[in-house]
């Protein structure tokens, strides 16, 4: 038997091959003769930057872009298949899970997993059935959640695992999850990930599109590497030779010995200090949010607050920032030494704030209009008089930050829609630092931009540090924390529980510091 | 991606054409209705008194799409705007006119009742934005609330009944024209003035789009062929010199094409210059983004429901001085008119984008049609089915254009 096992392995057939596929939209070639091979029962990585293609290569293989639209072929066990529709490729069990879940929020969860495919004869639903089948589907997934609940009162981390059961409903072969972990927190992650595992026991195989590395090497058995619509290269991970870094060098195409760049703090007097500041919930006004924070930020200084999601960072960032966010805030802000009123976004400006936003499509960007607009709309008096916008003094503010920025795009005159995330965040950070503030808040500022974007973010933060302003950074990624900060805010539960200096801190010694001071 | 965008070369007539269909079709579109229509019509569309009838005719549309380019953009809408305009009517009338239903006889002057009429239309549009803006309620419960307060105030105030005549000062607003101050200048039955104005006129059109494209070169934009440039504007001065020699053989330039061409421009000025219509756009393209920067969207939003009130109180004015008497009917229907052109000429529904030209266009576009079919004894009801077509069609192919990669 022993010896039938092996024989049957040589011969084990891939469970999908994508062979040659080129994809060429009016004037860009976003494919080129890529070659995706995925075995049974196996999870593969497919990683690259943004804007590499990896995507693209996703609505190829689901029938998004339909058969005759691309050059080359794709079998999927063992046949050749053409998908006109995304319907077609779903039907024979290829199923993909979008960043943005395609959940209904105000449906139950039982009438989204069914939503399409109801369990209903002659247009009459029944219930009961559909009832049942959730529940068995909700516990393969790990939920304990009842069917009628709305999916609007569940977390992203459920609405997630509720995708999946949707998936699993559909008798799912291949499923495909593009980016499934980049809103989720560590141990929502952890779980989705166990669960992929728990599925290829089961013999389901798993495409698992994601820029979080470490992710990759915890679960992924090969890794396909795509670079520039172009694959470099496909990883055993089992092999034992493969580590980040070697992934890292092939998704750029050079050698990032060094992640972060370096710099020479030069810290000078305490430009912001909040004392003693609270925040209440904007609907349940009787749940504190953020509960008696001090906080103090130095000139050239790069201060990080770290947290798990939910800590209250961003709430914290938002209040502060001309309470964008939160009712009953109380604290006092001090700037120079001097209290300063922050109770409007405007006043908060003009003490000198800047918060640039963790989610900069819906708070960041006019996305429809073009790189110019946008990095003028926080400080349109900067480039007019008497409420007389002067487009010559507009023009050159644009160009000036799309160059030291290097924000890629065909022109100030592009639309922001059409630009990578990392050149999207460029306009971002252009729009506030071009309202010259003195301390600026970012929120996630690396937030699903890729590998070569995130240093050169890096780059602009350290260079803030060195004209002498004073630079929060909240982040969820640990490495990127250590790597840039010089001091770092450890938050838990609305409130500081940690204070330590870069230099000092770790990883572990962040995550005990969070452990420590649950239900303090 | 984008770096290969970066490096392709100027684009030829055609991509170009291509990149900017809407705006070259919108403008076909109404030359096409005009040739058309001037064909049906044997003639009688181009003639100098029915142009000057078109121009009456719209002129409160054109003069009311204006603000309602700006609440579109702000992705809200104004419904109220046709029985605000008529109730403003309807207070001019009481103001002005010998009234055997109301106690005082007021025989108020034609300037301080508009300036009053004025007020009243602005502060209704602020108070109707005030809600919009502070408490939430989406603008399309706000304005058609209004729409039926209004209809009733109009009516209660009228009884029913007609009222007029006005004050032949207030009738000029409409029906006077600008004397002919170069009279002088030329034979009888020419109006020298309109002549000189539409020079001018065109010469500045002409002159700033120079100016504008000058810039452009300068820094290197993505630019229009040099052909389409010149085909354009001769296109457009042929336009206008061609209308002021038609106005001119007729009584010459109505006081209200004045004001309408006044309004245009500003604001053109005001949507692509100022610092105000910058945060419009801006906070109809998105407006936790912009509330964010720091915009004060309250504000924005009372501001242009304000302004809105204001221009339908004018078209109201206009209105009433046209017919020579406040009816109990004025305005009514006019709304849909209004937020047709703005649709018509590219207006999108979820806001952030519009421009002043692409609505005067799809207001004159109504307008002709109006117009044309009249002339043609086409009845109401199939003018109502073709308008409704045209409004349908011209968004279907904005669609259909903007989904076409």
């Amino acid at each position: 038997m022993g010896a039938n096992q092996t024989a049957m392995q040589q011969h084990v057939q891939p469970i999908l091959e994508m062979r040659d596929i080129t994809k060429t939209f009016p004037g860009v070639k976003a494919l080129t003769d890529v070659n995706l091979t995925v075995m049974p029962a196996e999870i593969h990585a497919v990683v690259g930057e943004n804007g590499a293609g990896k995507s693209t290569l996703m609505k190829v293989l689901s029938g998004v872009y339909p058969s005759g639209t691309y050059d080359g072929a794709i079998h999927f066990e063992g046949q050749e298949r053409h998908f006109r529709k995304i319907s077609d490729s779903e039907d024979i069990g290829i199923i993909i899970i979008h960043q943005e879940l395609a959940l209904v929020p105000l449906l139950s969860i039982a009438e989204n997993i069914f939503l399409g495919h109801e369990t209903a004869r002659n247009g009459v639903i029944n219930w009961f059935e559909a009832f049942t089948r959730t529940r068995e589907l909700l516990k393969k997934v790990g939920l304990e959640e009842h069917p009628n609940t709305l999916i609007t009162n569940i977390g992203t981390g459920k609405q997630q695992l509720v995708e999946i059961a949707k998936a699993l409903n559909k008798k799912v072969k291949l499923l495909i999850l593009d980016e499934p972990t980049s809103s989720l927190n560590e141990k929502d992650s952890n779980a989705l990930l166990e669960l992929l595992k728990g599925f290829k026991a089961q013999g389901i195989t798993s495409i698992l599109i994601t820029h979080k590395l470490n992710e990759v090497m915890k679960v992924a058995d090969r890794i396909t590497v795509i670079r520039d619509g172009k694959t470099i290269d496909t990883m055993d991970v089992h092999s034992g030779e493969v580590n980040e870094d070697r992934i890292i060098k092939a998704m750029v195409g050079r050698d990032l010995s060094e992640r972060y760049p370096p710099r020479i703090p030069q810290i000078g007097d305490t430009l912001l200090e909040v004392k003693n500041w609270s925040v209440y919930h904007p609907q349940h006004a009787d749940r504190q949010v953020i509960k008696g924070v001090n906080l103090k930020v130095r000139a050239g200084e790069v201060v990080g607050i770290a947290g798990l999601m939910g800590a209250g960072r961003t709430e914290f960032a938002m209040s502060l920032f001309g309470r964008a966010y939160g009712t009953k805030i109380t604290g006092e802000v001090f700037m120079h030494g001097k209290p300063v009123d922050v109770s409007t976004i405007p006043r908060a400006k003009e003490a000198g704030l800047a918060y640039v936003t963790e989610d900069r499509k819906t708070f960041g960007l006019v996305l429809i209009d073009h790189i110019k607009h946008n990095v003028t709309l926080a400080n349109l008096d900067g480039v007019s008089e008497r409420g007389v916008v002067n487009d010559i003094r507009e023009i050159g503010v644009a160009s000036k930050y799309r160059k030291d920025l290097g924000i890629r795009s065909s022109s100030i005159y592009q639309a922001t829609v059409n630009l990578s995330g990392g050149n999207q965040q460029k306009v971002v950070l252009s729009k506030w630092l071009f309202s010259e503030p003195e301390v600026l808040i970012l929120d996630e500022p690396t937030r699903g931009i890729d590998v070569g974007a995130k240093y050169e973010i890096y780059g602009i933060i350290n260079q803030l540090a060195a004209e002498g302003k004073a630079v929060i950074v909240i982040s969820s990624e640990m490495p990127e924390l250590l790597g840039i900060s010089d001091r770092i805010y450890v938050m838990n539960e609305g409130k500081f529980v940690a204070e330590m200096p870069a230099r000092e801190a770790s990883q572990e010694k962040i995550m005990r510091a969070i452990m420590k001071s649950w239900g303090t | 991606m984008t770096d290969i965008a970066a490096k392709a070369e100027r684009p030829s007539i055609m991509t170009f054409v291509k990149a900017n269909i809407r705006d070259y079709a919108l403008l076909l579109s109404l030359a096409a209705i005009m040739v058309f229509f001037q064909i049906t019509t044997k003639g009688i569309l181009f003639t100098p008194l029915n142009m000057t009838n078109i121009i009456l005719q719209n002129s409160y549309i054109v003069i009311m799409a204006l603000g309602m380019l700006l609440i579109i953009v702000a992705g809200h809408i104004d419904l109220s705007v046709g029985f605000l305009s008529g109730f403003i009517g309807a207070i001019a009338g009481v103001l002005m006119v010998t009234n055997p239903l109301w106690p005082a006889d007021l025989k108020m002057g034609t300037v301080p009742a508009v300036i009053i009429c004025l007020s009243v239309g602005t502060a209704i549009g602020a108070f109707q934005g005030w809600f919009v803006a502070r408490f939430r309620i989406p603008a399309f419960i706000v304005t058609l609330a209004g729409m039926l307060v209004y209809r009733g105030l109009m009516i209660a105030m009228l009884s029913g009944r007609n009222l007029g005549p006005f004050p032949e000062s207030f009738q000029a607003l409409s029906n006077g024209y600008v004397p002919d101050f170069l009279a002088f200048m030329a034979p009888q039955g020419i109006n020298m003035f309109a002549l000189v104005v539409g020079a001018i006129v065109t010469f500045l059109i002409i002159w700033s789009n120079w100016k504008a494209r000058v810039l452009e070169q300068a820094h290197g934009m993505a630019e229009e062929p040099m052909e389409l440039f010149y085909a354009r504007n001769v296109l457009i001065a042929a336009a206008f010199l061609a209308f002021s020699w038609i106005m001119a053989n007729h009584r010459g330039l109505p006081n209200v094409l004045i004001t309408m061409f006044a309004l245009v421009a500003l604001f053109m000025f005001i949507t692509t210059r100022t610092t105000f219509g910058r945060r419009v756009y801006a906070m109809g393209g998105n407006e936790k983004a912009a509330r964010l920067s720091g915009l004060n969207t309250e504000r924005i939003t009372i501001a242009i429901f304000a302004i809105m009130g204001a221009l339908s109180a004018l078209a109201g004015l206009v209105y009433a001085a046209r017919l020579n008497s406040a009816q109990p009917k004025a305005g009514a229907g006019l709304e849909l008119d209004v937020i047709a052109a703005c649709f018509i000429g590219g207006a999108a529904v979820t806001g952030g984008v519009g421009k002043i030209t692409g609505v005067v266009i799809g207001a004159f576009i109504m307008g002709v049609m109006n117009n044309g079919m009249g002339i043609m004894g086409i009845g109401i009801d199939w003018q109502q089915v073709i308008k409704g077509a045209v409004l349908m069609l011209a968004v279907f192919l904005d669609v259909y254009f903007k989904n076409k990669p």
